[in-house]
């Protein structure tokens, strides 16, 4: 798996800067990428690894340091730039136009011309020459729109080759695949970078690092940690490497599972073949006071959607709900909140926060909407709230004046946490709250959802993490395939174990409650 | 599947069928103008009886040249994404300035070019505005309308004749086989062309692409390195120029350049296209579906002088088809988005 | 000093204050009021007296582009109720009569709201951009107009009707307590209650609004409504003015002029945070532009013109391109930015 030592670099990036008002996103970094590598940049949300690939790309000017591509020393005014340059790009959210066709997104810029006007026959044609390069089949006229993200990514890579590109650039490629989806990218990416190819990759998913890469540069807040040769950097190095303090404060959580929760009395919530056509499957949900109930599954499991159908924010078509054992009606997010249910979307920014308006107005404006417009929150009511809550949650900067659109990810959430719990709700539901923050962030909000639950709150909490879904719930609901595969009680599972039930939709000695 | 409503089930057509729709889904919205111009045509054939003459539909393109001159530099800023207003005061505005330097005694061969230069100079600065300025498109064109509007008047407060052979010629001239049957006349074939060249600019040239690539999606478009500055000045450039030539063409239509001239003639222009099938959105559109459009806006027109009521019913009606044609829109997006 | 600069009201305010003080250099007369039989005269009177309707139609406006919607169907709308009201006046036996004149009023706005009820139906319920639901209208709207007066310019005799916009209360403009009242009660309506903050939250983050328990539906359709009962009544004013229903000329260009001035106030039209009392700038500076234009001695018909230079110049003075080239012209910041999207967000 190793690359041939001898390669040359193709990119040598020295000494990068880049500063943004009051931050310096990266300080002096230096990054070596060489032709028939796939080097893997890692590092935690904000250690800079987004805007040296935009450096990179052209899309930022930097502020210092140099970039040298094939010997040749280059400044890149934009993305034309560095294309130009060969280094080709795709990204996490696939940049492509989903209203052309496949053949056009792959040779937009490239069609084949004849007499100054395009030959349509010919550049379809080449787009199929170079899907069939990468393994590809696929109909070059048909709308990219019919066809998957993943297949959506394969061809972004296959318009990287149009442009003989000799770097491509990969960001976060994977966040949004399921695993047959992921083998096949990289066997595209395996056979792109034997043809001489450098690629740079960027996950989250640390398998897939050890799976794909051959070279690891590490980065901490803007700054090079180092560059390590994949197979002699063990797993453990690498976290700590990242993270750069140990992990005791995480760690310091004790399983709060140990608590006993009581399920004789009725749920707080429960569904029963809740579902949706093409969404989920109709499955069964039930919370009890003060439990935390992870939902644990791949992206796309059905996770999210599962939480969307309990607060109603989408509607679901089959099955029926009960809040302690009396049924509920909750097709909208309204009839959710009239039941005391609150839910915290993953999509922070889109449908999460209220970008332009203050912090304060942010927390009051669950509450707010509970009571509707008539009854407006009075100044020194929602003064007292915001304090309390901003000191409560450890929002930083605590200044209630500030646009929550100015906040770093986790004051953001828990703002978001701060509105809902200003609601005081019997049960939450977060979607992914700590994803995308930094590490203290996701401590303080781990503390507060076991806290709330001590409390006796009922919590739903999911996310990617599996550790941090067993480390904080009572039981777990595991999801696969749009559909609920099964319930765990959490305290004597290891995170192999449910790794493994996730992968093989059984267990070896399955406690299932439902 | 793309979720278009495919309810033909036969098991040799699905397949042909279904990858039309995967392919050429965006005519849908073009075929179903089609198919209401020729309800309309046959409609009104029906009701009249001397509808369907070559006299009619001759005359159906000689009124409405100038519209569909400027529905086809309308379709190209719809398609970035973005909206001309300005496109009606302009149209009067070169057509008032035309006629003036006429009058003062200029050729035809300064003038006419002078006239398209304007209409081009108009669109840049909206363009310019737009790309350079972030403002946005609806402001940044109303601000040329007004501009236009005031310079029309500041040509002239009355409307000026105009009697240049030239211009004159491009009206009064019938291509005619016979007396009473098909006929053309060179304003027509004007606005044929603007056609043709619109729709080859849009489906055979990397400008045209990457018009559609911006209205799809302009961030990729600007990651996929294609000039997206550029284009999308030329997009309204190009609706600049249709501007200042509907100008050349309704001074023709009507002999003389009055500053009221095309007063709602955006709104008529952005309902043509509408109905022609672009989306508003932006990406998704033809010329030759604008093209219907005018038609579709022309017959109504005619169609309502032919029941001898009030001209009023022409809005109304138009207005009630928009409604028909942006709901079916919205029911294809939001089957499509939930797939 | 700087936190004067920084208040968004700044700019609107310094823009009608330079425009005052030049017309009062450029004629004295400008400022000066004469009392006429206890009546106040003079061009300041004439021109908050003649903003009324526009007052009134940006007021609606406002709410309007704070969600994120448009509406351009006002001027139609304006057509449609005077044109109702007159219609009802002329059709009565009792033209001068006060209970002909309510009745006519009162139905004129009803129907206004209910043409502003349907806008907001197709926006907040079926979906529809709110450029093209409104633009329905705006094309139906006069050919509606047209249909109630049949196709004529209705002309009437009333006097309570013409009270409206050409009477006098303590000495001061009618229409000027009316378009006061509107403004009063539209502040108190989005200031007092929680409406304002509300509609702004929909309006920067419709799907977080939603999920957070706003209800943003009946938000969006209430503005909407609400924007066409005032286009409603702005246009009773419009009509008592000229004492005639012209469904051709009635508020044509005012959903412009009123966008305008909303835009001038200081309100973004990508919707989100508003400014009431931005608004009442705004269309104070637009009514003194047009009458300062009308002094000049320039036709009316040319007055466009200027609208769009001060448009230019306002837009292009909130462009944050321009403002950051002004700024690293002066601070020698950094270079050139690439990429307008990313612009103030630190990313990772």
């Amino acid at each position: 798996m190793t690359a041939a030592p001898a390669q040359p670099a193709i990119v040598e990036m020295r000494g990068i800067t880049i500063q943004f008002p009051g931050v310096k996103a990266l300080d002096g970094v230096d990054f070596v990428l060489r032709s028939g590598e796939v080097h893997t940049l890692m590092g935690e949300n904000g250690a800079g690894k987004s805007t040296l690939i935009k450096a990179l790309t052209g899309v930022y000017p930097i502020d210092g340091g140099t970039i040298t591509v094939a010997g040749e020393q280059r400044v890149f005014r934009g993305t034309a730039d560095a294309q130009a340059a060969g280094i080709s790009t795709v990204y996490q959210e696939v940049n492509l136009c989903t209203n052309l066709s496949v053949g056009e997104n792959v040779m937009l810029g490239h069609e084949v011309r004849r007499a100054g006007l395009i030959d349509w026959k010919a550049t379809h044609r080449e787009a199929a020459r170079h899907l069939t390069n990468l393994g590809l089949d696929i109909d070059t006229r048909s709308a990219l729109s019919t066809h998957s993200i993943a297949i959506q990514q394969l061809v972004a890579i296959s318009r990287a080759m149009v442009g003989e590109a000799r770097v491509l650039v990969l960001d976060e490629p994977t966040s949004s695949l399921d695993r047959s989806e992921v083998e096949q990218l990289f066997a595209v990416m395996r056979d792109v970078r034997d043809r001489g190819v450098a690629i740079l990759f960027v996950t989250h998913f640390l398998d897939q690092v050890y799976e794909i890469s051959d070279r690891l540069t590490v980065l901490r807040n803007g700054m090079l940690v180092g560059e390590y040769p994949a197979a002699e950097l063990p797993r453990g190095e690498l976290i700590s490497l990242m993270i750069g303090r140990e992990l005791d404060e995480l760690d310091a959580l004790s399983r709060s599972a140990a608590r006993e929760i009581d399920r004789d009395a009725a749920p707080v919530l429960e569904a029963s073949d809740l579902g949706r056509k093409g969404v989920l499957e109709p499955a069964d949900v039930s919370v009890y006071d003060g439990e935390v109930v992870g939902f644990a599954g791949l992206l796309g499991s059905g996770r999210t959607e599962l939480a969307r159908l309990l607060y109603g924010a989408d509607r679901a078509d089959s099955g029926s709900t009960q809040v302690r054992g009396t049924p509920a009606r909750i097709t909208t997010p309204r009839h959710a909140i009239d039941q005391r249910i609150a839910f915290s979307s993953e999509d922070r920014r889109a449908e999460g926060i209220i970008g332009d308006l203050s912090v304060a107005e942010n927390i009051v404006l669950g509450i707010q909407a509970k009571r509707g417009w008539l009854r407006k929150v009075g100044r020194a009511e929602q003064a007292a709230l915001v304090d309390e809550y901003i000191a409560a949650l450890g929002v930083r900067p605590a200044d209630p004046n500030r646009l929550i659109k100015n906040l770093s990810g986790g004051n953001q959430q828990k703002v978001l946490l701060a509105r809902w719990l200003a609601t005081a709700p019997q049960l939450i539901i977060l979607d992914e709250p700590t994803r995308g923050i930094d590490v203290g962030a996701k401590a303080d909000i781990q503390r507060k959802v076991a806290e709330l639950a001590a409390q006796g709150m009922s919590v739903v909490f999911i996310s990617s993490e599996l550790e941090e879904v067993l480390r904080l719930a009572h039981r777990v609901v595991v999801m696969r395939d749009r559909r609920k595969i099964g319930e765990l009680t959490s305290h004597d599972i290891e995170v192999g174990d449910l790794v493994d039930f996730i992968a093989d939709g059984a267990l070896e000695s399955p406690e299932n409650v439902a | 599947m793309t979720g278009i409503p495919v309810t033909v089930e036969r098991a040799s057509a699905s397949g042909a069928l279904r990858r039309f729709f995967s392919r050429r889904a965006s005519w849908i919205p073009v075929l179903a103008a089609l198919a209401i111009l020729i309800v309309m045509f046959i409609g009104a054939q029906a009701y009249f009886g001397n509808f369907l003459t070559p006299r009619v539909i001759s005359s159906l393109l000689l009124d409405n040249a100038y519209l569909l001159i400027l529905a086809v530099g309308m379709t190209f800023v719809i398609l970035t994404g973005g909206i001309d207003l300005s496109v009606g005061a302009v149209m009067a505005f070169t057509g008032m300035l035309g006629a003036s330097l006429l009058r003062d005694g200029l050729p035809v061969g300064v003038v006419v070019p002078v006239m398209l230069l304007i209409g081009a100079a108009m669109g840049l600065a909206v363009g310019i505005m737009v790309q350079y300025f972030d403002v946005q498109p609806f402001i940044a064109s109303l601000a040329a309308m007004f501009a236009a509007r005031g310079l029309a008047f500041m040509v002239s407060l009355s409307s000026i004749r105009v009697e240049d052979p030239a211009i004159l010629w491009l009206q009064s001239t019938r291509i005619q086989a016979a007396p009473g049957s098909w006929f053309i006349t060179p304003t027509g074939i004007l606005a044929i062309l603007v056609v043709i060249v619109g729709a080859l600019l849009l489906a055979y040239t990397r400008f045209g692409r990457t018009i559609y690539a911006i209205g799809g999606n302009e961030q990729s478009a600007r990651l996929m390195g294609l000039p997206v500055v550029r284009t999308k000045l030329l997009a309204y450039v190009v609706s600049g120029v249709c501007a200042g030539l509907a100008g050349v063409v309704f001074t023709a239509y009507t002999g003389a350049s009055y500053p009221l001239n095309g007063i709602g003639t955006e709104l008529d222009t952005i309902a043509a296209v509408v109905i022609g099938g672009t989306l508003l959105t932006g990406g998704s559109g033809y010329v030759l579906g604008s093209m219907i459009g005018v038609l579709v806006y022309g017959s109504i027109k005619t169609v309502i002088s032919f029941l001898g009521a009030e001209q009023s019913w022409t809005r109304i009606t138009i207005g009630a088809l928009l409604l028909l044609f942006v709901v079916v829109q919205r029911i294809i997006v939001a089957r499509s988005s939930r797939r | 000093m700087k936190r004067i600069l920084k208040n968004r009201l700044f700019w609107p305010v310094l823009a009608l204050v330079a425009l005052i003080v030049i017309n009062t250099i450029a004629r004295p007369s400008f400022i000066s009021i004469t009392v006429q039989g206890g009546q106040l005269y003079g061009p300041l009177i004439d021109i908050l007296r003649n903003s009324a309707p526009l007052m009134l139609v940006a007021l609606g406006m406002t709410i309007v582009i704070a969600t994120r919607g448009i509406d351009l169907s006002v001027g139609a709308v304006m057509a449609v109720s005077g044109a109702v009201a007159l219609t009802i006046i002329e059709g009565s036996s009792d033209p001068n009569g006060l209970g002909t004149v309510l009745v006519a009023i009162v139905v004129g706005v009803l129907v206004a709201l209910v043409l502003g009820v349907w806008n907001g139906f197709l926006v907040a319920v079926v979906g529809i951009q709110p450029i093209i639901a409104t633009l329905v209208l705006m094309l139906a709207g006069r050919g509606i107009a047209l249909l109630i007066t049949g196709g004529f310019i209705t002309t009437i005799n009333s006097e309570p009707y013409k009270f409206m916009a050409q009477g006098y209360v303590l000495g001061l403009p009618f229409a000027l307590y009316v378009s006061m009242a509107a403004v009063v009660v539209v502040a108190l309506l989005e200031r007092r209650t929680a409406l304002g903050v509300l509609t702004e939250a929909v309006g920067i983050n419709p799907e977080a609004s939603r999920l957070a328990g706003v209800r943003s539906r009946g938000i969006i359709w209430g503005a909407y409504a609400a924007s066409g009962l005032l286009a409603g009544l702005a246009g009773i004013l419009y009509s008592s003015n000229i004492m005639a229903a012209d469904a051709n000329a009635a508020g044509l260009y005012i959903e412009l002029d009123a966008i305008l001035a909303v835009v001038l106030g200081g309100t973004s039209l990508m919707g989100g945070k508003f400014s009431l009392a931005g608004t009442v700038v705004g269309v104070f500076t637009i009514q003194t532009l047009k009458s300062t234009i009308t002094f000049l001695g320039v036709p009316p018909a040319v007055s466009p013109l200027f609208l769009a230079i001060v448009v230019v110049i306002v837009v292009l003075v909130q462009s944050p391109r321009l403002r950051s080239v002004l700024a690293r012209a002066s601070q020698a910041l950094r270079p050139r930015n690439s990429s307008p999207q990313g612009g103030s967000e630190v990313a990772s």
